[in-house]
């Protein structure tokens, strides 16, 4: 495949281990902060081959780990009602919720669709005049331009049977804020390939310069994550806090401009809390006054929401890549993909998802 | 879901006053909404995430880069006749 | 009586089941003699009895049953008629059971489409002569419309064990050879393309198929195979991980000789899924002793069923009931069983 397997050629992966190996002269704690390239780095066993000196530890980028439980909770009552259609993202379906999950719902008669694009939602609200059509509007600045062509889109169409619950959040906030933690271990960065292809790399530039550390804007195939963990290597070495961009056939200094005007047309920066983690200000997005009538939490005026996790579970902290998801009490014990006690061990793109279904015979259970 | 699968894209057309595409992944086929890369030409790759182009790959940038690490190769940094089966012993 | 259509009237494209049709009355009759009889009939149904008397060969017997409820009814590549055939033959034949009858029940949604009905019963009679065996009693209920979706299909089957053969997931031992029929992946990416809803086309076509011709040939030529199963639901990574959990030990599985179509592998990687995890209708695994995998690899692809079978891995004594995959870089992880319904309704 094009643009795959070039970038998954072993050969190609040991000459830049080699590299790494030759060109680390001492510890180094760099954090990738997307949860595709979390998986991907598990799935193929990078972390294994990377020499003992080059730790990697896991981010927050997985927007489904950190939706609020409270948005959660709204989802599953607004689910539940008669003449809703509900659609997400496959992903969302198994993340707990107090007491259920969307799958949960599905089965005790609420009409729950997974969709692959926001798109698909809003072709559902057409051939549906009668529903009320919701679509889980979760995702980091990848899936903001499609959360936003389809608000947008209804909204030129007179679509009024439709609304989103909007649960999208931001990177360079959340890479402050841990970098701003006093128990910060991070020392550099790969920043997520497809997040910087939408809104460039210039954002991280204050960051890098404010706080120390090398950035590199990182693809997601293991020769990617190699040379973009090489390429940080070497920042470190050089004590260079640069950005610097390795995921270049994607990656532009000023991203997609088309994509980034579409969002802000839609949406408006928010303060936002992250499951697991807190608020984080300006972290997220919410839809402009002029899109607020597609607000499905405002339409819905669902109350009573309960909003508490399970005091056993760790996933804040394995957000912040404070905790690896094994050394959890919990994990693969009374928190396993079919009983999860939260988000993280169920999302594909959650750290410890990961970790159980690729990792676990590493680990003596 | 950060995932973004490339893909050529060999059919252009209009759907709900949006530019659509139809993209192909190795055979398998998607519809894409092309609204996001505007100038883009059937024939082309793309990185597809969520029913959506979101960037035409820059074929030029991809021969740079992966031209750069084979040279790691040339420079002779180690012996390419490893077996890779002994990755384990790394 | 015996009934023996000669000419029956064509079905008109407007004709459904009706409720009527399942209650036993004229119009079952109607329906056995106009869709059923003229493609299923032989000496066992032709009698029409509430039962089949057979007479089996001595030795031991193998009995299955399997329930199919797909969804699209129709898909690239086949149709539930001929996945109820070939399935049930197969689960006979992965025990190494020669397959000999078959007994089928429908249940159908009112308002089905005759011609629809007719048309997967073509291709139940098809799918039987061609794996050699014979269908030869059968029950037909019709329930409302909304009930059930189109129409579900029981088959149970009945085969003879061959003689010197011991096959089961029980039997694994450190060294044997994990054999893999061909390419992972086909059916349940058929499936997915022709999902309704799914922005998604492919020309992937099921590879459902009858294995007990191949089957027999492998076990003739080396009877002391030690375990097959052909990866249904959940893939090879659900046959893989139920197999070494039964006989308590490891498998290694090696990412690099795992055959899958270029668009199946496309179709994967856009949905997100592990070609491990999704459903196969015609391959098999098995698990053999090490000196006898040529002889079963040569024999296989000599069968049009298994031109691409390869060896992916072997039994260890490593982390019984695991199944571990070692990449191409050299690393390795797991290969788990998938958590659930990657694909609702597949088979």
């Amino acid at each position: 495949m094009k643009y795959i397997d070039e970038y998954r050629d072993p050969l190609l992966a040991r000459n830049l281990l080699e590299e790494i190996k030759r060109k680390a002269t001492r510890h180094w704690t760099i954090m990738e902060i997307c949860g595709g390239q979390t998986h991907s780095i598990i799935r193929n066993g990078i972390d294994q081959l990377l020499p003992d000196s080059i730790e990697l530890v896991h981010g927050p980028g997985c927007p489904v780990c950190v939706t609020p439980l409270e948005s959660i909770e709204r989802a599953l009552l607004i689910a539940a009602k008669k003449d809703v259609i509900f659609t997400s993202f496959g992903d969302m379906l198994r993340v707990p919720g107090c007491s259920k999950d969307l799958f949960m719902v599905r089965s005790e008669g609420g009409d729950v669709r997974i969709v692959f694009s926001p798109l698909d939602a809003l072709q559902i609200a057409r051939d549906n005049p009668l529903k009320e059509i919701v679509f889980f509007a979760v995702g980091f600045e990848t899936t903001a331009p499609a959360n936003a062509m389809a608000v947008y889109q209804a909204a030129r169409e007179g679509i009024e049977n439709f609304s989103v619950i909007v649960s999208q959040v931001m990177v360079p906030p959340a890479m402050c804020a841990i970098l701003s933690s006093p128990d910060n271990r991070v020392q550099g960065f790969l920043a997520a390939g497809h997040v910087c292809a939408i809104m460039g790399y210039e954002e991280y530039e204050p960051v890098a310069r404010e706080f120390n550390v090398p950035i590199v804007p990182t693809g997601f195939e293991p020769v990617d994550l190699l040379a973009g963990i090489l390429k940080t290597l070497e920042l470190l070495e050089e004590g260079r806090s640069e950005v610097v961009n390795l995921y270049r056939r994607v990656v532009s200094r000023e991203g997609n401009r088309f994509a980034q005007e579409t969002i802000r047309k839609v949406f408006e920066v928010r303060d936002r809390q992250w499951r697991g983690i807190g608020l984080i200000p300006g972290s997220g997005l919410g839809l402009r006054p002029d899109f607020s009538r597609f607000d499905a939490e405002k339409k819905f005026n669902v109350t009573h929401i309960c909003a508490s996790e399970s005091p056993q579970c760790k996933s804040g902290s394995v957000l912040q890549g404070i905790l690896k998801p094994d050394a959890c009490p919990a994990f693969a014990r009374e928190c396993t993909p079919e009983h999860p006690l939260g988000a993280t061990m169920v999302s594909s793109e959650g750290a410890c998802a990961a970790y159980y279904n690729y990792h676990r015979n590493a680990y003596s259970l | 879901m950060c995932l973004a699968i490339p893909g050529k894209l060999f059919e252009i057309f209009d759907e709900n006053g949006l530019k659509m595409g139809t993209v192909d992944v190795n055979g398998a086929k998607t519809r894409a909404c092309l609204e996001y890369v505007p100038d883009i030409q059937i024939g082309q790759y793309t990185i597809i995430h969520a029913g959506f182009a979101l960037k035409i790959i820059d074929e030029e940038e991809a021969a740079e880069s992966l031209k750069l690490w084979q040279e790691l190769i040339e420079s002779g940094a180690f012996q390419p006749d490893d077996d890779l089966s002994s990755a384990d012993s790394l | 009586m015996t009934i023996a259509p000669a000419c029956p009237l064509p079905l008109m494209q407007h004709e459904t089941v009706q409720m009527a049709h399942g209650a036993g009355g004229r119009l079952s009759q109607t329906l056995m003699q106009r869709v059923f009889m003229p493609h299923l009939h032989n000496s066992f149904l032709d009698l029409l009895d509430d039962q089949a008397k057979l007479e089996l060969p001595a030795g031991r017997t193998a009995f299955t049953t399997d329930t199919y409820v797909v969804s699209p009814v129709f898909f690239p590549g086949g149709n539930i008629g001929e996945l109820a055939v070939n399935g049930t033959v197969n689960d006979l034949a992965v025990g190494g059971a020669i397959p000999l009858y078959l007994s089928t029940g429908f249940v159908l949604e009112e308002g089905f489409s005759l011609v629809a009905l007719e048309t997967i019963v073509m291709s139940m009679a098809s799918a039987a002569q061609n794996a050699g065996v014979i269908i030869v009693t059968g029950d037909t209920k019709v329930v409302g419309k909304g009930q059930c979706d189109s129409i579900f299909i029981n088959t149970s089957g009945i085969g003879t064990i061959r003689e010197g053969v011991n096959l089961s997931c029980c039997n694994l031992k450190k060294g044997d050879c994990i054999i893999l029929s061909g390419t992972v992946g086909d059916h349940g990416m058929a499936i997915m393309t022709s999902r309704e809803g799914l922005s998604f086309q492919s020309h992937i076509t099921s590879d459902c198929a009858a294995l007990n011709g191949m089957i027999g040939k492998v076990l003739d030529a080396v009877p002391m195979i030690h375990a097959m199963r052909d990866p249904t639901r959940g893939g090879v990574a659900a046959t893989l991980n139920e197999l070494a959990h039964s006989s308590s030990v490891g498998i290694e599985i090696n990412e690099t000789s795992i055959p899958v179509k270029p668009d199946v592998r496309g179709a994967c990687e856009l949905l997100g899924i592990d070609p491990l995890h999704v459903a196969n209708e015609g391959k098999l695994v098995l698990v053999v002793p090490a000196e006898c995998s040529e002889t079963v690899l040569n024999v296989m692809r000599a069968h049009e069923h298994g031109r691409d079978a390869v060896i992916i891995g072997s039994v260890v004594n490593d982390h019984p009931g695991m199944v571990v995959m070692r990449t191409v870089f050299g690393s390795r992880r797991i290969v788990d069983l998938p958590l659930g319904e990657q694909l609702p309704r597949i088979c």
